[in-house]
Formats: C-alpha cells, sequence, structure tokens
C-alpha cells in the first residue's frame, strides 16, 4: 500500500521534469527561431498615453537652470506654497523616509542629498534632518512615516517610497498631519503631497535603451533582454518600452531573463546563450552586472555586442576601454538633491512645480569622456550623473563612502 | 524538510567502510539524476558537451562544489550553517574595498579573508558547542550579522574593485589546450579540495565527524570531543565559504546581491546528494555530485527557456522527489535526536515494513 504512494511521489516529480521538456522542445522547434520572447508588453505595465508623454517629454527643453539640471523641470505647473512658509527656516526640522539604501544606485544618491542638506544647512536655509530608513520593508516605511507624524517634530516631510500602492495610504496620513510633504523617485497613487519630484520615467529609459539597439544593429541580428526582477513598476515600464519599440523592429529578441542584478548570474545566463548562438546586442533594464555580461562575451572569445547599460562607471570605464558601441541610458541620480531644494522652497513659501519632472538624458558616446573626467576619482559602483560637483564635501563624501 | 519526521524510525546501520557508505549515501541515486539531467541538456544543445560549454559549467559549478563540501561536514557532524551565504557577500564585499583596484593588495587581503573565515567559523562552532545554541540559531544569527554589519559598513552597496590578480582564480585557467580550450583554475581548486575532503573523511577526525553525527552521546563516550569535532567541521565550512568567495568574486566581480542565498542552494546541493539532515551518513563525493547536479539543474532551466519565476518551484518539487526516492531506498531516517528517545521496539508504527 505505502510503495507505489512513495514511488508516485517520485516519478510525479521526474514526469514533472520531464513534461516540461516535452512540451516545450516542440515549441521551440515550431517557432523557427530557438525560444523567442514575448514582444506584445503586458498589459497591467503599459499605457499607451503615458507611454507617448514620456517618450515626447525627452524632446522637450526644460525650465530652469541648464547647468543645474537638478532645478530643472520639464512643463511645471507652479503652485503656490504660502500656506506653508516658515516663519525661521533655520529652525525647522526636516524629516526624510527612506525606502533603503539597498543598492549602489541609492546610496550614490543619499550620499548627494546628505550633502545637499549640508549646504542648506549653512545657508540656514533648513534646519535639522531627520532620517529614517525602512530597508525595503513596505510595513516598516509605514510605521517609519507614522512616527514622524506623531513626533510632531517634522516641519516637512520628504518620502521616497518603497512601492506604490500599499505606501499611498501612509502618505496620505503625513499629508493630512498638516505639514507639506514632498514624494521623488517611486511614486504614491495621491497628488496630496505639494510636489512629486521624479525623472521622466521608466519608458523612456527602456526607450533610450531599445531606440539604441534598433538604430545600431543590423535587421535580423539577436538581441538578448537582461532584466533585475519582474513585477516592480520602474523596471516593468522599461522593458514595456523595450517591447514596443523592437515588437516594431526586425532584431529578434532571443529571450529576456532575470538576473537580479548578479554579476554570476548574469555571466552564466550571457555565457549559455553564447554557446547556443551569436548575441549582438544585449538591452538591460538597469546597469548593475553589465561588466560581468560583458566578460562572458570575452571568455567565450567573442566580439562585444552593442549594448545599453547605465551611467555606472564600472560600465562606462568599460566602455571607454574597449572601445564598446554602448550607451548609457540615465535614471537620473541627481533626483535625490531635488527633494531637499523643494522642502526648502516650500519653507521659504516659494512656488514648486506640483509634479517636477526632471530632465532625463542617456549619456552618448560622445558625451562619454567628458562624465568619465568628471568621475575619474569616483568608485566603480557610482553613477555619474549624480550632479553633487558643487555641493560641500566633493569629492571626499563620494569617493570615501 | 518534513520528512524526516514521517519516515519511520531506520534500524540503527553501521558505516562500515567507504566503500559500503558510497553505495547507501545516495551517490548512485544523484548520479543517475546527473546523467538524466545531461542528456536532456543534450538533446536542446548539443554542443554543451563540447570542451569550451563544458568547462565553462565547471568555472561556474566550482564556487558551489566547494560550498557543499564545506555544508557537507557541518551536516554530517549533525549540524547545519545557514551563515555562507552571508559570508561569501560579506569575503567579496570586504575584498573589493580593501583591494581597491590595488594589484599589490591582493595576497594580503586574501589573508584577511580566511582570518576572517576561521574567526566566523570559530564563533560558530563554539556557540553551538559550548553555549549549546542550536546551530540553525547561531548560524542565522551570524548570517544577519554578516549581512546587516557589511550595509553598515558600506552604507548599503558595496564600494571599491577587485584587483585582475584576485580575479585570475575564478575566471583565469590554463589557456590553449587542445578540445578544452581553457582549463578553469576554479575546476583545478574544486578538484583539490575535493580530494581532501575524501581523504579527511578516511582520517580518523572523519570517522569521529561521523560518529558525532550519528550518535554524539556515543562519540563523547568512546573517547571523541564533540564541541572540538563540531567547532572545526564549522571552521571548515567557513574557509571553504571563503574559498568560494575569492572563485565567485574572481567570476563575476563585485555586485551588490553576491552571495544571496547561497546557503540554501549548497544545503539543496547536499540533501540531493543523500546526506541526511541530522547528520552521520553521506559522503563527500555525494555531497559534490549534488552541487554539479543543482548547478546542472539551473543550466537545464535556462536552456529550456524556463520562466526563472517557476525555477524555484522546479528545483523544490525535484528536492522532494529526490528526497522521497531516498527514504524509500532507506537511505533516510530521522535525525540523531529525534530518533533516539523512542528506541523501544514496541513503539514503532505498525505496518511500516522497510522493504
Amino acid at each position: 500500500m505505502r510503495v507505489p504512494r512513495v514511488l508516485l511521489a517520485g516519478a510525479a516529480g521526474l514526469t514533472l521534469m520531464l513534461t516540461a521538456c516535452t512540451t516545450d522542445a516542440p515549441e521551440d522547434g515550431a517557432a523557427g527561431e530557438e525560444g523567442g520572447s514575448e514582444l506584445a508588453p503586458s498589459e497591467e505595465w503599459f499605457d499607451q498615453a503615458e507611454y507617448d508623454a514620456q517618450l515626447a517629454q525627452r524632446e522637450i527643453t526644460p525650465e530652469g537652470p541648464e547647468d543645474e539640471p537638478w532645478m530643472q523641470a520639464i512643463e511645471p505647473e507652479w503652485i503656490d506654497t504660502s500656506e506653508f512658509a516658515h516663519d525661521s527656516p533655520e529652525d525647522a526640522t526636516l524629516c526624510f523616509s527612506n525606502a533603503s539604501v539597498s543598492n549602489p544606485w541609492r546610496v550614490t544618491g543619499f550620499i548627494t542629498m546628505e550633502q545637499q542638506v549640508e549646504a542648506l544647512q549653512e545657508e540656514g536655509a533648513i534646519g535639522d534632518f531627520r532620517v529614517s530608513d525602512a530597508a525595503d520593508d513596505d510595513n516598516q516605511q509605514i510605521s517609519d512615516i507614522q512616527a514622524f507624524v506623531d513626533s510632531g517634530d517634522c516641519d516637512a516631510i520628504i518620502i521616497s517610497p518603497s512601492t506604490t500602492a500599499t505606501l499611498t495610504p501612509a502618505v496620505e496620513t503625513a499629508c493630512e498631519s498638516g505639514v507639506p510633504v514632498v514624494v521623488f523617485d517611486r511614486g504614491v497613487n495621491s497628488d496630496c503631497m505639494v510636489t512629486f519630484i521624479h525623472p521622466i520615467g521608466g519608458y523612456a529609459y527602456g526607450a533610450d535603451a531599445a531606440e539604441f539597439l534598433v538604430d545600431n544593429l543590423e535587421p535580423g541580428s539577436n538581441v538578448l533582454a537582461l532584466r533585475i526582477l519582474p513585477g516592480v513598476d520602474v523596471l516593468e515600464h522599461r522593458w514595456a518600452a523595450a517591447q514596443e519599440i523592437f515588437g516594431a523592429s526586425e532584431l529578434n529578441v532571443v529571450a529576456d531573463e532575470f538576473t537580479e542584478g548578479d554579476g554570476a548570474r548574469i555571466k552564466d545566463l550571457v555565457s549559455q546563450h553564447l554557446q547556443r548562438g551569436e548575441i549582438d546586442g544585449i538591452w538591460m533594464d538597469a546597469g548593475d552586472g553589465a561588466v560581468a555580461g560583458l566578460e562572458a562575451f570575452e571568455d567565450a572569445g567573442q566580439p562585444y555586442p552593442v549594448i545599453a547599460g547605465e551611467d555606472e562607471l564600472s560600465f562606462m570605464r568599460k566602455w571607454d576601454e574597449e572601445g564598446l558601441t554602448a550607451i548609457a541610458p540615465v535614471y537620473s541620480n541627481f533626483q535625490w538633491r531635488t527633494p531637499v531644494l523643494a522642502a526648502s522652497m516650500i519653507l521659504a513659501g516659494e512656488e514648486v512645480p506640483s509634479e517636477w519632472i526632471l530632465p532625463q538624458a542617456p549619456i552618448t558616446q560622445d558625451e562619454l569622456p567628458e562624465y568619465l573626467e568628471r568621475n575619474a576619482d569616483m568608485p566603480s559602483l557610482h553613477y555619474a550623473k549624480f550632479g553633487g560637483e558643487d555641493l560641500p564635501g566633493f569629492p571626499e563624501a563620494w569617493t570615501d563612502r | 524538510m518534513t520528512s524526516p519526521t514521517t519516515a519511520p524510525p531506520a534500524p540503527r546501520g553501521r558505516v562500515p567502510g567507504a566503500l559500503a557508505a558510497l553505495g547507501r549515501g545516495g551517490a548512485p541515486t544523484v548520479a543517475l539524476l546527473l546523467a538524466l539531467i545531461f542528456a536532456v541538456i543534450a538533446t536542446q544543445n548539443p554542443s554543451f558537451f563540447e570542451g569550451p560549454p563544458l568547462m565553462a559549467f565547471a568555472k561556474k559549478a566550482a564556487p558551489l562544489v566547494i560550498l557543499a563540501i564545506g555544508q557537507y561536514l557541518v551536516i554530517v557532524s549533525g549540524e547545519f550553517d545557514l551563515s555562507v551565504g552571508s559570508l561569501v557577500g560579506a569575503q567579496v564585499v570586504i575584498a573589493a574595498r580593501l583591494i581597491d583596484g590595488e594589484e599589490a593588495m591582493t595576497l594580503p587581503v586574501i589573508g584577511v579573508m580566511l582570518a576572517f573565515g576561521l574567526l566566523v567559523g570559530l564563533v560558530n562552532g563554539l556557540v553551538t558547542t559550548l553555549l549549546r545554541v542550536p546551530s540553525i540559531i547561531t548560524t542565522l544569527g551570524t548570517m544577519l550579522i554578516l549581512f546587516g554589519a557589511v550595509r553598515y559598513w558600506t552604507g548599503g552597496a558595496p564600494t571599491g574593485a577587485l584587483s585582475e590578480a584576485f580575479r585570475v582564480p575564478g575566471r583565469g585557467g590554463v589557456e590553449d589546450l587542445p578540445f578544452l580550450g581553457q582549463l578553469p583554475w576554479a575546476l583545478v581548486i574544486a578538484a583539490v579540495i575535493a580530494v581532501a575532503g575524501v581523504l579527511l573523511m578516511r582520517s580518523p577526525y572523519g570517522r569521529s565527524l561521523i560518529a558525532t553525527g550519528d550518535n554524539d552521546v556515543a562519540a563523547a563516550f568512546s573517547g571523541v570531543r564533540v564541541w572540538r569535532v563540531r567547532t572545526l567541521a564549522f571552521v571548515g565550512s567557513s574557509l571553504l565559504a571563503t574559498v568560494a568567495a575569492v572563485l565567485i568574486g574572481g567570476y563575476a566581480g563585485v555586485t551588490a546581491q553576491v552571495g544571496q542565498g547561497l546557503e540554501f542552494t549548497a544545503i539543496t546541493a547536499v540533501v540531493l546528494g543523500g546526506v541526511v539532515l541530522g547528520g552521520g551518513r553521506g559522503t563527500v563525493v555525494a555531497a559534490v555530485l549534488g552541487a554539479v547536479t543543482v548547478e546542472a539543474l539551473f543550466t537545464l532551466f535556462n536552456q529550456l527557456y524556463l520562466p526563472s519565476t517557476i525555477q524555484p518551484t522546479v528545483q523544490g518539487v525535484i528536492i522532494i522527489a529526490a528526497v522521497a526516492y531516498a527514504a524509500r531506498r532507506g537511505d533516510l531516517r530521522l535525525p540523531e535526536r529525534l530518533r533516539r528517545r523512542p528506541d523501544h521496539p514496541t513503539e514503532r508504527p505498525l505496518g511500516t515494513s522497510r522493504r
């Protein structure tokens, strides 16, 4: 009686594995191409109107000082904030609820923010600066924000939400407390904050990368898409835009793979794809581990692909050293300066844009030497468009992190 | 792993010798599974068994093989080491930060890493044996401590850069060989460690380790210093995790995610090799084969273009199937502590004849 059951359990497992092969193999053959990637963006992550708007925003000249992109805004709608004007801004307490500093992009940005705070404190534009870090935990961030509200000490609250839907009620609670709220980076489903600061967005990022590959590869070339994680809106938007553009092109997207940004996994995946055929182009939804991917080509003795990485310095240096055909899409890291500046403007009763859309321009071959020069002393996991060159503590604050 | 609690208590089998242990430790089972996976890979990608792709696979698999040997030492002595993933991550981050691109720093920093590995192993071992904190708690604690400490030290994400010399063991090899192309140093290192592991398990220390895992009270009565044997197993695991960190850092460089989840992959590898959780049984060879099988499985998933989101599910099914199969064959038994108490024959559940 017992024997068959146990055997069945084992057999079931193996069958499951084997059926996985038998059902997949014919499909591969039928498709003519190996594998292949779905190129219709999923409805959940694709909003045609927003996509069109973001692609158009790339062409719009932003308002504001040209040498201070963090103060520029695309088509701003200025709103009055005099109701929040603080009598003595030098005593005002600024509270910042951070989602996390769990990746180099956020670490770089947070350093820039701290240095901006120092500059504003010297000017007497703000007083105390309090930070809580939720370590990517929604529940932690909700209670962090609640603690700020309950303390009653905050004269302005800055929030970088960890996720959109879950943090919405917490942001609304902060708004209801009566102090001005500034949200940046990822958004929430509410417009109760005084200003929402963000670069153009994920569609523009994904499109910059995909368009570069379409322009620089022969029709019929093989492209491998490397993605970090599924289900994160900023990343899904990048991929949705790429799907839209690749779908309309004659490029052959061999596969899209999730890598968790882990260099070892990226290198392994790229190596395996290279064993099965040529890869002419690599599209990435974030530049983490781009160098590991390129090393897989070196180790396999294959020519470098056309690649869209990010403005992370390890990638940009590799690009320069090897003379790659590449582009660095940018998710403007300098946006970390803007929220504190916005808060100081609000406390002074100055007008701010209700939605503050920062410029987001990729770094191209022509600009590469300039950005490498500007960041010559910076560590490899640093972002070229960090925009902190004029802040106190430059460059030590970023080099000795 | 809930299987041990539902499996019937096994008769107390002794381990007569290395050969018999090889036969019963699950090595043939996992070898069969490995052959099966390789066969499926071959149908998907016939060029996989040409030299260079196979060597690329070996290069990728070597760190897990080394981690699995370390994990084997701990598991066979009746404990767990959950800290190895965090330790690998910490070591790579430490290396990048201290080397910071300076070639001359390579060897001193590897020395520092080994010393750090030794320290972590000692702490794990002594807290488990002398303070009698269960190892699953001790190493879970170490895992969190390392994870947090590294985050604090680096401000959240790694900084610095590895030197070219540091990357040689994980990335380089003997070049321009006929057929193979490149013989990776990682493969050589893993092979040397595997042979050393086999020899170690045949030495008096290895026998004490297995005896300790089998029944630590009996081992203590027969003169084994249990605390020392187990502490050394933890030290071995941490040192091997350090070696794995050198290879992983060398393979792909520094990224913020390096090492995440490796402890469970290593435990999976060891379990798949049929090394019994709870200690006292299993061989180094089986653990090595288990590690290669897990890597082969990951490769197979990629070759089949399986959506990576479902990969953990399939992995889980296969592991349960493997353990269920081992239970059927009689390779599996209760962990020592659970098994010792209800030892009276009449307390055995009825109707659970073994064959």
